[in-house]
């Protein structure tokens, strides 16, 4: 088993307040993680500090077995980690097809612009807005830009795919098209992280869950092993013996 | 698609470039020849000026500054070295580029506002360093020996082959604005003007292609510097850095559509041919700058993507015949 991605004892601060503290996980080639936690646990800053967005105050950070960690966003791009925003970014003046053909050019393939605009065309067949090709991305609606930033992220043919949040704000029948989606890219041989809200969705997707809390990694195994794990039950639902006292007193 | 339907965005701009330069012969007046020329210059420069603002994305406000260095470096080798008007020429572009490489590493990391106050601060500071700067004469800048045109045939020759090479300089600037427009280095740009962290996330390296986007846009002004001075005879300091000709640039981009290769040809046409008659004008004469004034404030409230952006969003089947 290869490991895509290795991340050491990372450490993340935002002036005082401790973002990240020593989160430290492997994520072997081909795997699905689900990455979990209350709102404002740290998920984001985690793919930022991965992603090269910011760069962690302690520990290590390998991509494909080299120290990516003071590399810049468009390094690892570069060697094949692409990403998804919680909070879409299109490139709204641009065409839906050069949307894509934006991620095709300078991941870490480096088409030339023909060879983007094919890549273009299949991934926008596969996420499911080809009638969309020569909109402005600008005049998506919000389902159409979460498969825009897909198809961005695919069209680089990643090693490693961050999906931030893409099933948040989607319809049930929209979920079932993404979530199948995800499972599709899996069957691509592309390893993949995903930040998550929806619970039956990440447990259903994922070969094995993360969980953080206040920045802190609390618990790490598989679906199941997490979903009865006492500190990550805590962590959502408050204290469970707090809990079971109040039931007591009722 | 044929190959000619297929660049059809080049051959608009370049049809409006050849028919200035034959208007003058045409009309057969030489006040024709100084209208032309001086389109033809605002053409180049603002075309030059839309790489960095229409594609990239980046306001500047002193784009001016390349124009005016550029001209002093080449001007100052032809009047005191006696260098041939055509490596002057190349020398005044190679140093703006020059110039634009070393500012872009400094500033550019800047965004927004922050950029484009920042390009006010070199203009300013540019002008004040040749103020005192003896070897480019100072405040009374350098003139040129009226001898200096007799190896171009007399002044009177130099002064019309001075307007075909404007010509030459603005195809070359169409050019150039049209091949980055269609490239891959082009589409780069065009993603850091819509989201500069987004682009990055997908590779785009932004601070290398934004440095040489600046080089790009530096380096004609640099080139019709040399050539404007050597037309003049002279230069001095506050006609080789003018700021409101920095704003005058960005009302003819934004006027006939930034991020497009004919938008900013139109635009200097569109300008250059109101202030020919404001200047003129009793009424108008003393306050010609602030109707541009008035017309940014115009172009940015109501039509922001300017004339050819306006047409293109409007219908969209020019966008195949307007680039």
């Amino acid at each position: 088993m290869t490991l895509l991605l290795q991340v050491q004892g990372v450490t993340k601060r935002f002036g005082g307040l401790q973002a990240l503290t020593q989160v430290t996980f492997d994520l072997p080639k081909g795997q699905i993680l689900g990455l979990i936690g209350p709102n404002g646990a740290g998920k984001t800053t985690l793919f930022n500090t991965i992603n090269g967005v910011y760069h962690p105050e302690e520990g290590r950070i390998l991509f494909q077995g080299k120290d990516v960690t003071n590399k810049m966003p468009y390094h690892l791009a570069k060697m094949g980690m692409a990403r998804t925003h919680q909070i879409v970014r299109p490139l709204n003046e641009l065409s839906v097809r050069e949307n894509v053909m934006v991620g095709a050019c300078f991941g870490h393939e480096n088409q030339s612009l023909g060879n983007a605009g094919k890549i273009a065309d299949e991934v926008l067949e596969f996420v499911g807005i080809s009638s969309r090709t020569d909109q402005l991305a600008g005049s998506l609606n919000v389902a159409q830009k979460k498969r825009l930033e897909m198809a961005r992220a695919l069209a680089s043919h990643p090693h490693l795919l961050l999906l931030d949040e893409v099933l948040a704000g989607l319809n049930p029948s929209e979920i079932d098209g993404m979530i199948q989606m995800v499972l599709d890219i899996r069957a691509q041989g592309i390893t993949i992280i995903m930040i998550e809200h929806l619970m039956k969705a990440v447990m259903n997707v994922s070969d094995r869950i993360f969980v953080l809390d206040y920045g802190e990694q609390i618990a790490e195994g598989s679906p199941n092993e997490i979903a009865n794990h006492p500190k990550v039950i805590e962590a959502y639902l408050g204290d469970p013996k707090l809990a079971e006292q109040l039931m007591e007193d009722d | 698609m044929t190959n000619w339907q297929k660049h059809i965005g080049i051959i608009i701009p370049l049809l409006v470039i050849a028919g200035l330069m034959l208007y003058p012969t045409i009309t057969g007046k030489a006040a024709a020849r100084e209208t032309a020329f001086t389109i033809l210059k605002a053409i180049a420069l603002a075309s030059s000026l839309n790489i960095l603002l229409g594609y990239t994305g980046y306001v500047s406000f002193g784009h001016i500054v390349f124009f005016g260095f550029g001209g002093y470096v080449g001007f100052y080798l032809l009047s005191s070295q006696g260098m041939s008007l055509w490596i002057c020429i190349l020398a005044g572009g190679v140093s703006s580029g020059v110039l634009a490489f070393l500012l872009g590493k400094a500033i550019l990391r800047l965004r927004g506002a922050y950029f484009a106050l920042a390009t006010i601060g070199v203009n300013e500071a540019m002008r004040a360093f040749i103020n005192n700067f003896d070897l480019f004469g100072g405040p009374t800048g350098i003139t040129l020996n009226f001898k200096a045109y007799l190896a171009y045939g007399g002044a009177a020759k130099a002064l019309e082959m001075a307007f075909y090479v404007v010509g030459g300089l603005a195809i070359l600037a169409i050019i150039l604005s049209y091949i980055i427009r269609t490239s891959k280095f082009g589409l780069g740009l065009l993603a850091i003007r819509e989201n500069e962290d987004a682009a990055e996330v997908m590779g785009v390296f932004a601070p290398d292609a934004k440095t040489w986007a600046y080089v790009l846009s530096a380096i004609i002004p640099g080139m019709i510097g040399v050539l404007f001075f050597f037309k003049n005879g002279n230069v001095e300091p506050h006609d080789a850095f003018p700021l409101h000709a920095s704003i005058e640039l960005l009302v003819m981009v934004m006027l006939g559509g930034q991020g497009t290769v004919l938008g900013p040809i139109l635009g200097a046409f569109a300008y250059q041919g109101m202030r020919g008659y404001l200047v003129t004008s009793d009424f108008f004469k003393d306050i010609q700058l602030s109707v541009s004034g008035a017309l940014l404030l115009i172009i940015v409230l109501f039509i922001p993507a300017g004339a050819v952006g306006w047409l293109r969003q409007r219908f969209p089947i020019l966008r195949r015949v307007l680039a």
